[in-house]
C-alpha cells in the first residue's frame, strides 16, 4: 500500500573516524584511541553543548552525535518524527560492563548509571529528549544492516500519518568498534526512497 | 483499512505451559511469584516468578531431541510450537516472524558464551529450527517490546508485507536483571503490589509467549475474535529511567490509539495496566489515565501474578486481556490493597463479570517509551 514516494532528505555516517553528512566532511578524528575518545572529539568539533552527553553511554554517544550532525543545518523536525534505530550487538557494550560489575560476588557493583544502558532503545529516548520527539519509536536487531525493513517500516509510518518525518538507521557498536548510519526519511528532496538507494548510501 | 485480528496464542510461564492453565491460575488468583533461593542469580533470597527447569526440560524432551537450544529459545520455541499444534493450517514458513525479548540469552554472557548472547543468534536458533527463509525480526524496546511488536505486526500486515504474523516474545529471570534492578533499589522485598499505598518496588519473571495475528480470521472455528483497533506508541522525550510526572508518553500513545480506533475513553470497559508496582511508574499511570478520562474504568496488573516479565509482559498481558475481553472476566489486580496512587483509578480487588467491548493495554519502559493497543471484541 505505497500511497506515494517518500525521500531521503539528508544521512549521516560515522565510520572510519570520520562524520559524514550528505557526503560532505564533516570531521575526521587523526588521533588513535577508544570510540569514547573519538565522540568526545566529535562532540567538542560540532560545538555542541549538551551536559547530559558525558552522561551516556558509548552508544547513545554515537547516535546522538549523528542526529546533531544530521539535523545541525536541517529544519528542525517536528514532535512527530518517529526513530527507527537498528543494530546487532544491541547495547552489549554496556552489557559487559554491567555483568563485569556482578562478577565477583566479593567485588560486586552494579551500577544503576550503567544498568539504564543496558537497553538498545535508551538511544531513541536520549535523542527524544535532546529534539523533543514524542513520536512512535522501534529498535529492531538484525544481523546486518537491513535497508528493506528500515525501508518498508519507514513507509508504513509515513503513509499511515503515524509520524510526519522518520530518522532511520544504524548506530552499532561493539568492542571498539563503531557504524553508525542516520537518514531524515521525509517528503521533502531530490532522492528517492528506495531500498537499493538505502543500501548504497549505507555502504558508500 | 484493512481489520486485524489475534487469532490464537499461546503461553509458556510459571502460571502453566497452556493459556487454559494460565488462565485458571489466573481466575484463581494464583500467583507465580515465590520466595526463591538460588545463589546462581542472587546471593541472598529473593521473590521472583521462575520457570520450573525439570517441567521446561520434560516439555522440551518431548517436542525435540536436539538439546543444545539455552532456556530461552527452549520456551520460546514451546510456545511456537503449541501455537502451531493447535492450529495446523498456519504455515510457519509464509508467515512474518517478530521476536520481543529485552535481553534475550543474556544468562549466556555470564558464561563467557559471548556468541550466544547476541540476539541475531536468538533469531537463528529459531530460524534454523523452522527452516524459514528468512530471519525473524527481532525488536529490543524494553518493556513495551511485546506491546510494540503486536502493533508493528499489524502495520505490516496492513501495508501488506504479511498476510499473517508470529510475534513470539521471551525474556528470562536473570542475574544480569536482577541485579540491575535491585542496584536501582527498585526490587520489592515482598511480591510486589502494583498500585498499592504499600507497594515497594518490582518482582521480576520470567515467560514466553506467541501469538498469531492475522489480516483474515479465515480457516477458524471461532464466533468471536479480538480485533487490534488501534495503537500507538509514543516517547515521553522526559527521562531515561524515569517515567514522565505528567504521564505525557503513555497519554499521547492512548490518545492515538482512541483516535485510530474511532472510540472514546468511554468506550474503554477494561484496562490492563502496566502496573510495576514502582512507586514511580504507577503514579504516572494514575496520572495518564486520569488525563485521558478513563479514572472510572476498570484496570488492573498482572505483575502480582507472574512479576515483570520485560520483553514478554505487553506480550503476555494483551494475550490474558483477549481472553478477558471474550469471557467477559476480569481478575483481581493482585498484591492490591489500598490505593496508593495520586488519582482514583478503579483498581479491580476481586474477580469479577464486565461486559466487555473495548479494551485497553499499555505499557511503558526504559528510555521513555509507552505504547497503547485497543482491543475490539467482534462477531464473525
Amino acid at each position: 500500500m505505497m500511497v506515494e514516494d517518500y525521500k531521503i532528505t539528508s544521512f549521516c555516517s560515522i565510520k572510519d573516524n570520520k562524520v559524514i553528512v550528505d557526503n560532505k566532511v564533516l570531521y575526521v578524528h587523526e588521533e588513535q584511541g577508544t570510540v569514547k575518545e573519538f565522540t568526545k572529539a566529535i562532540y567538542k568539533s560540532l560545538g555542541i553543548k549538551y551536559p547530559k552527553f558525558y552522561k551516556m553511554d558509548t552508544l547513545c554517544k554515537l547516535g546522538f552525535l549523528a542526529t546533531e550532525a544530521l539535523l545541525r543545518n536541517a529544519e528542525k523536525p517536528d514532535n512527530q518524527t518517529a526513530l527507527v534505530l537498528s543494530n546487532r550487538s544491541s547495547s552489549l557494550a554496556t552489557d559487559r560492563i554491567h555483568q563485569e560489575s556482578i562478577a565477583n560476588k566479593e567485588d560486586y557493583f552494579p551500577s544503576p548509571a550503567v544498568f539504564v544502558y543496558t537497553l538498545p532503545n535508551i538511544v531513541l529516548g536520549e535523542i527524544s529528549i535532546r529534539h523533543q520527539f514524542k513520536g512512535e519509536n522501534a529498535f529492531f536487531v538484525s544481523e546486518q544492516f537491513d535497508a528493506k525493513l528500515l525501508t518498508d517500516y519507514s513507509r508504513l509510518l509515513l503513509d499511515t500519518n503515524k509520524a510526519s518525518n522518520v530518522i532511520c538507521g544504524w548506530v552499532n557498536l561493539d568492542s571498539n568498534k563503531y557504524d553508525v548510519f542516520l537518514a531524515i526519511i521525509s517528503r521533502k528532496g531530490n532522492t528517492i526512497l528506495t531500498e537499493e538507494q538505502l543500501n548504497k548510501l549505507y555502504h558508500t | 483499512m484493512k481489520s486485524v485480528y489475534i487469532v490464537d496464542d499461546s503461553i509458556i510461564s510459571p502460571l502453566g505451559f497452556s493459556v487454559e492453565e494460565n488462565l485458571q491460575n489466573l481466575k484463581n488468583n494464583t500467583t507465580g511469584i515465590v520466595e526463591v533461593k538460588d545463589t546462581s542469580i542472587h546471593t541472598d533470597s529473593f521473590y521472583g516468578g521462575l520457570i520450573d527447569e525439570k517441567r521446561l526440560t520434560d516439555a522440551w524432551d518431548a517436542l525435540s531431541e536436539i538439546a543444545s537450544y539455552t532456556k530461552l529459545e527452549k520456551m520460546m520455541l514451546l510456545a511456537m510450537q503449541r501455537l502451531l499444534d493447535k492450529n495446523p493450517q498456519l504455515d510457519i514458513t509464509r508467515c512474518g516472524v517478530l521476536i520481543s525479548t529485552t535481553k534475550g540469552n543474556i544468562d549466556q554472557l555470564k558464561e563467557n558464551n559471548t556468541d550466544r548472547a547476541y540476539l541475531d543468534t536468538l533469531a537463528s536458533a529459531i530460524q534454523q529450527f523452522y527452516k524459514l527463509g528468512n530471519s525473524p525480526t527481532i525488536i529490543s524496546n524494553a518493556c513495551i517490546s511485546g506491546g510494540l511488536a503486536i502493533a508493528i505486526a499489524k502495520r505490516m500486515i496492513q501495508a501488506g508485507h504479511y498476510e499473517d504474523v508470529i510475534v513470539v516474545g521471551g525474556d528470562l529471570l536473570s542475574e544480569f536483571t536482577l541485579s540491575g534492578f535491585f542496584s536501582f533499589q527498585a526490587v520489592s522485598p515482598k511480591p510486589c503490589k502494583p498500585f498499592s499505598k504499600n507497594r515497594t518496588g518490582i518482582s521480576l519473571g520470567e515467560a514466553a509467549a506467541a501469538t498469531w495475528i492475522s489480516g483474515s480470521i479465515k480457516n477458524t472455528n471461532i464466533s468471536e475474535v479480538v480485533e487490534v483497533v488501534g495503537e500507538a506508541s509514543a516517547n515521553d522525550a522526559n527521562h531515561i529511567s524515569g517515567p514522565s510526572r505528567t504521564g505525557e508518553g503513555l497519554y499521547l500513545s492512548i490518545q492515538r490509539a482512541l483516535d485510530e480506533a474511532k472510540v472514546s475513553a468511554s468506550d474503554i470497559d477494561y484496562i490492563s495496566a502496566h502496573g510495576t508496582a514502582t512507586p514511580f511508574n504507577d503514579e504516572m499511570e494514575s496520572i495518564a489515565f486520569s488525563r485521558s478520562g478513563l479514572e472510572d474504568i476498570p484496570v488492573n496488573s498482572l505483575k502480582g501474578y507472574y512479576g515483570h516479565t520485560l520483553g514478554a509482559s505487553a506480550l503476555l498481558e494483551t494475550i490474558i486481556a483477549k481472553h478477558h475481553l471474550l469471557a467477559n472476566e476480569v481478575v483481581c489486580s493482585l498484591g492490591f490493597d489500598e490505593l496508593g496512587v495520586s488519582y482514583p483509578i478503579d483498581v479491580i480487588k476481586k474477580n469479577k463479570a464486565i461486559a466487555m467491548q473495548h479494551v485497553l493495554k499499555t505499557a511503558s519502559g526504559f528510555g521513555g517509551c509507552n505504547v497503547a493497543l485497543v482491543l475490539k471484541k467482534v462477531s464473525i
